[in-house]
């Protein structure tokens, strides 16, 4: 189930004096199953453009197509395209309202008109996916920690068995460790459920690791589309509009112009090493 | 979506009009409202004409975003002309069925909308060109002696600002907690009177949270910072008078006197 945007643009406030062109012409091709990452700095539209995804926002010009419908025709179900592309907004407090953390998760099939059983199951499964341990279930929402209020959040958005999942920075104000657990967690969602997940975020190092694909956008526009190890090639370009490749990028080129001769291209640390060992090796 | 409903619709532009201190502003749209429902004849009215289009000229703000304003009180609008029109007793000019029409009414119709909108737009060029915050300031400075006789103004001044500060902030929040919900498939359109309520519970819980939230933090920051009340308290940018304001001042007077003369005795005469 892909979905494909063509010539899309944005405009936020459009008619007032405070316009704001947020979206260049953005084209873009998500196929089935993919792990993307999206990267840009602060403002350059990636929450915009994401929630064009499942049409929470209406482009100015230019069409959405999912599943090759054109999803701003008439008479486009919005409702079933929400609950197929899952969005999880990068402030899990706006989102979170009942009682406790199990009725929360619930909120999502219920809305789908699912039956009572259908909906607990789901909802169980969900919160066993994002790993939330069962003594939280019955906690109220708001006395969770920040990470465990993500867990939930994506949680709710799971319920609903989407197939793409967006993460708007799932990891904003997480310590590393709790960074590292919700990644992982995603990883293994894509593993398990054959999902597309894109993952936004401001960190290039987060990214890198887990990714198949890395958008990168710049002042609304996309910059670079390609595989990780492609789009690191272009480090200075990234580094001009704020943003900076892995470490492990740095280190191979600085190793690249004493004459060692390593491939420039790795994206994580075991890959450098590797890179590293084979060469001192055989030198 | 919630974006269009905009409080306080400040323009940002570079004009006279713009620098002016607020209280000279506010006194101004006063005294325009004065001199439309004062002065009743044809005349006048050509001088209000003339009066607005100058300042909507030297405001520098595009006629559009003036008459955005009027959008609001278009129903209000009709159903006065509607009134004036039929209801007026005098000389009838043609019937339709049992109402007469009179030119009385026609008269008084006309006289009333162009005052609403005279009304409006006279409003809206004072908040187009001020910032909230000017504004409270200068109803603060000018309501000052009313402090005397005991009433809160700083207190009130304070919590105006406040308010004002916190709508765009509320609505921007509002805006992003629907969109979450509805990204969890809720639904703030359809059904009837009571599950639409029902409806509203996923968006105002996370909204007053965080309302909460915010008013706490902002007490404590403002406590923090020393804050204890009006008393003995200084202004950053005090609001004085300048040369400009001094000669709106009398810009505005002599608005009033030519209205008053150009009322009594015609238009052309009045100016000479
Ligand atoms: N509701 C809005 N109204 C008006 N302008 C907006 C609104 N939301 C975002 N913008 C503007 O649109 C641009 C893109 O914002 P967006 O939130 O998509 O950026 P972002 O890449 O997600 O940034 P961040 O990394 O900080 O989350 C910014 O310049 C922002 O100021
Ligand atoms: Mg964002």
């Amino acid at each position: 189930m892909a979905i494909r945007i063509e010539h899309l643009n944005y405009i936020y406030g459009a008619g007032t004096a405070f316009e704001k062109h947020a979206l260049r012409d953005i084209n873009l091709d998500l196929p089935d199953g993919q792990f993307i990452g999206m990267i840009g700095h602060t403002g350059s539209g990636k929450s915009t453009l994401i929630q064009h995804l499942n049409g929470l926002l209406k482009g100015t010009s230019g069409a959405v197509y999912y599943n090759d419908k054109n999803i701003y025709e008439e008479g486009f179900e919005m409702k079933r395209l929400r609950s197929r592309v899952g969005l999880v907004f990068q402030y899990p407090e706006h989102q979170l309202f009942e009682a406790d953390v199990f009725t929360d998760v619930c909120f999502g099939p219920k809305n789908l008109g699912l039956s009572k059983e259908e909906t607990e199951s789901r909802a169980y499964e969900a919160l066993r996916l994002v790993g939330l341990k069962e003594k939280y279930y019955k906690v109220s929402p708001f006395e969770l920690s920040g990470g465990q209020k993500r867990r939930v959040a994506i949680a709710g958005i799971l319920a609903m068995n989407p197939e793409v999942l967006v993460l708007d920075e799932p990891t904003a104000g997480l310590d590393p460790k709790g960074r590292d657990d919700i990644l992982d967690q995603v990883a293994k969602l894509h593993e398990e459920k054959k999902i597309t997940v894109i993952l936004v975020s401001h960190s290039m190092e987060d990214v890198a690791r887990y990714v198949e694909r890395i958008i990168v956008m710049n002042k609304g526009q996309v910059m670079f589309d390609d595989a990780p190890r492609k789009v690191f090639q272009h480090y200075k370009e990234l580094e001009a509009i704020g943003l900076a490749a892995p470490q492990v990028t740095y280190l191979m080129h600085g190793l690249q112009e004493r004459g060692w001769k390593v491939p420039a291209d790795a994206t994580t640390v075991e890959e450098a090493a590797g890179a590293i060992i084979e060469y001192l090796q055989k030198s | 979506m919630l974006r269009d409903i905009t409080l306080g619709q400040y323009y940002p532009a570079n004009s006279v009009l713009h620098k002016l201190d607020p209280r000279v502003k506010l006194a101004g749209t006063m005294v325009f409202i004065v001199s439309l429902f004062a002065f009743r004849s044809a005349e006048a009215y050509i001088g209000a004409t003339l009066f607005l289009a100058a300042v909507i000229r030297i405001s520098k703000v595009p006629l559009k975003f003036m008459l955005k304003g009027l959008k609001s009180i278009i129903f209000l609008m009709m159903l006065t002309v509607v009134f004036n029109l039929f209801l007026t007793r005098g000389t009838v000019v043609f019937r339709l069925g049992f109402l007469a029409v009179t030119e009385e009414g026609i008269e008084t119709a006309v006289f009333m909308a162009i005052r609403l909108v005279y009304l409006i737009i006279g409003s809206s060029v004072m908040t187009l060109t001020t910032t909230p915050n000017d504004l409270t300031d200068g109803l603060e400075k000018a309501m000052r002696p009313l402090g005397k006789v005991r009433v809160p103004v700083h207190e009130i001044a304070m919590m105006m600002s406040i308010a004002l500060r916190f709508i765009p902030i509320l609505l921007e929040e509002t805006d992003k907690i629907m969109k979450a919900q509805m990204a969890r498939g809720a639904d703030f359109e359809s059904g009837g009177l009571i599950q639409k309520a029902k409806n509203m519970i996923p968006l105002l819980v996370p909204l007053f949270i965080s309302a909460f939230r915010r008013a706490n933090d902002l007490a404590m920051a403002m406590e923090a910072r020393g804050y204890h009340g009006g008393e003995g308290r200084t202004k950053m940018k005090p609001l004085v008078y300048r040369g400009r304001d001094k000669i709106a001042y009398l810009l505005l007077l002599l608005y009033l006197v030519l209205m008053f003369l150009v009322n009594r005795i015609g238009f052309f005469a009045g100016l000479i």
